[in-house]
């Protein structure tokens, strides 16, 4: 028995297993511990799987060696490795990050709670990327979904609760959408494995309900996104939840539904529904422009540091849904590269939130001033993460926009329109990145600061995470060739 | 004729806008929730609803009947791991309800809003 075939079930059978361990111990300490050795094991996994798929090799595993389409199949291609690099790497650095900033958030005494709530939606997100069905899908989602509202409740504002109750509410909608949706296709197929169901749609001979499931699964899975205008649950949710969880979720929960949202699409309804890419592109373009140009506008005049973050993530998610809208090649390799380079970019921002945070309880922009001279290395940190947010070169955040405009601009006429909106909102970037340089760097406090450095470990991670935003800025092979090869790969499928 | 012929999916899609109409419309946080369950008990109709073979029963091998019609027993498996997500679901959003209470005195999201503010 060679462990290497069962990686595939070990990234999610492992936060699985140590959860009810964290339930029982005892001391808060040991919980971390253990949670940060069991998140940083399923990112060697991760490792693991993207050079087993690097190395041409798609991983296919079957859940008590019942074969498909029987029994329960896992999956790994290029697609579900990038989106498993994302998850593991950022729940590991928001672990490491945990260490510092969350006693102050979170009593010591439910902090064992917190980290099995954590391992439950670092397992539920990572069961939905190697999942092969689309039942399994849904239930991963909701573990993941329900874990991460218990997440966003242990913030220590009160305004996290409502936050989350709304987050509650869109989030079951959501996935009540996929449910119908589903149910639809199993009606007509008879089937749930994504691979077997792709061959039996060819054989349906009424498409109106696949259509229509088409519809439910699209508009369910965009309002887990967040894709505008299904945002709504989006910013507070993230404005209120504990620092340390806005690294993780921000950094790949609206990404994981829209690797859930491309697989359906381009596995199953691109190549066998009639004319079903030029509604997917009518249908999806409009809204990604406005969420660019909105949500971009809305980040410039929002006073909170961590909302004006999560409407930026709105927009970042436009420019995702952008390039997926082109259903071409370039744009679909651009899309796979900037939800990769985002989920870096925003995550080393809200890292670097998180140590700000340790002095700076209040993070309305105008009580962060002088923060910039008593916090010099994390204002660095996030100087340099914010100008890859805003695709500055030399930063990966630079790499995606760059293939991003490529793809629009062969599209003609209509693509010098797309560019600029692109162009516009990498500007809007910029403002409001130097708003907040602005309020941190030249503004006169108050009242003196008393702030200090942060701790070094939280700083060391903190620095990694933005590191890895020049290193793959300067050398972009790793995620250029898994998105290239995922993208080939969702294309392959439309005839 | 063939209309009536879908009687349960027509009670699916009427119960799943009544459910979703009280999750858009009410104010106070429990009834949307109800609206939810609502929303979600639609949804295990419509598969309970596919499985049904006519003439079918409980899908048990029996000894010596080789011509029994079976429902079929997937969906119901489905649905009731659907179920226990809608019932967890419900209890943390009841939970969070609770929460909620307690911090702001209230259940009626206008007064929650209107509390949040000034701030």
């Amino acid at each position: 028995m060679n462990p290497n075939d069962h990686l595939a079930a070990l990234q999610v059978v492992i936060p699985l297993l140590a959860t009810p361990l964290v339930v029982l111990l005892r001391s808060h300490r040991l919980a971390w511990a253990t949670t940060t050795l069991t998140s940083l094991m399923a990112f060697i996994i991760a490792i693991a799987l993207t050079m087993g798929v690097m190395s041409g090799h798609d991983y296919q595993y079957f859940m008590g060696s019942w074969p498909a389409p029987y029994g329960i199949e896992l999956r790994v291609d290029a697609l579900s490795a990038l989106i498993l690099l994302i998850i593991t790497g950022a729940s590991t650095f928001a672990l490491f990050a945990a260490y510092h900033s969350i006693d102050d958030q979170i009593g010591s005494h439910r902090q064992p709670l917190f980290y099995a709530a954590w391992l439950l939606a670092l397992a539920g997100l990572s069961g939905i990327a190697v999942a092969g069905d689309a039942f399994n899908i849904f239930v991963f989602m909701e573990i993941s979904s329900l874990a991460s509202y218990v997440l966003v409740a242990g913030g220590p504002d009160k305004r996290a609760l409502p936050a989350v109750y709304k987050y509650l509410i869109f989030g079951t909608v959501g996935a009540t959408f996929y449910l119908i949706g589903v149910g639809l296709i199993y009606m007509m197929t008879g089937t749930l494995n994504l691979a077997d169901m792709a061959v039996r749609i060819q054989e349906v001979s009424d498409q109106n309900p696949v259509l229509v499931a088409a519809g439910f699964i699209t508009v369910g899975l965009a309002l887990k996104a967040a894709v505008f205008p299904l945002h709504i649950w989006l910013p507070n949710a993230y404005t209120f939840a504990p620092h340390v969880v806005t690294v993780f979720l921000a950094a790949c929960a609206t990404k994981v539904a829209l690797y859930v949202l491309l697989r359906f699409d381009f596995f199953v309804f691109q190549p066998n529904l009639s004319g079903h890419e030029f509604q997917f592109a009518y249908f999806l373009m409009p809204l990604a422009i406005l969420a660019i140009l909105i949500a971009s506008a809305v980040a410039m005049f929002e006073k909170n540091l961590k909302r004006l973050l999560a409407w930026s993530s709105i927009a970042q998610i436009g420019y995702i849904m952008l390039g997926v809208s082109l259903v071409d090649m370039a744009g679909l390799t651009a899309s796979i590269l900037h939800i990769f380079n985002h989920a870096i970019a925003k995550g080393s921002l809200f890292l670097a939130v998180a140590c700000l945070a340790l002095h700076f309880r209040d993070l309305n922009l105008t009580k962060i001033a002088g923060s910039a001279r008593a916090m010099p290395w994390t204002m660095a940190a996030f100087v340099i993460a914010g100008l890859s947010l805003i695709g500055v070169p030399g930063t990966a955040g630079f790499i995606s926009k760059w293939y991003l405009i490529t793809a629009v601009l062969s599209m003609g006429i209509a693509g010098i329109a797309l560019a600029a909106v692109i162009v516009i909102g990498s500007l809007m970037a910029v403002v409001y990145v130097w708003r907040i340089v602005e309020h941190a760097y030249f503004q006169v406090p108050e009242n003196p600061v008393s702030a200090r450095e942060a701790p070094l470990g939280i700083l060391t991670v903190t620095w990694i995470a933005v590191l890895a935003n020049l290193y793959f800025g300067l050398n972009p092979d790793l995620p250029v060739a898994l998105s290239t090869s995922a993208a080939s790969t969702l294309i392959g499928y439309i005839p | 004729m063939e209309l009536l012929g879908y009687y349960n999916y027509w009670v699916f899609a009427i119960v799943l806008m009544i459910g979703f109409y009280a999750v858009i419309v009410s104010n106070n946080l429990i009834k949307k929730l109800l609206g939810l369950a609502i929303f979600q008990s639609a949804v295990f109709l419509m598969y309970i609803t596919m499985d049904k073979v006519e003439g079918g029963t409980a899908p048990i091998i029996q000894a010596g009947v080789t011509d029994q019609i079976y429902s079929n027993p997937l969906p119901q498996v489905l649905i009731l791991t659907a179920i226990v997500v809608g019932v967890s679901t419900t209890a943390l959003g009841l939970a969070i309800v609770v929460r909620i209470k307690e911090a702001y005195g209230t259940i009626e999201e206008d007064e929650i809003l209107a509390q949040d503010r000034p701030s």
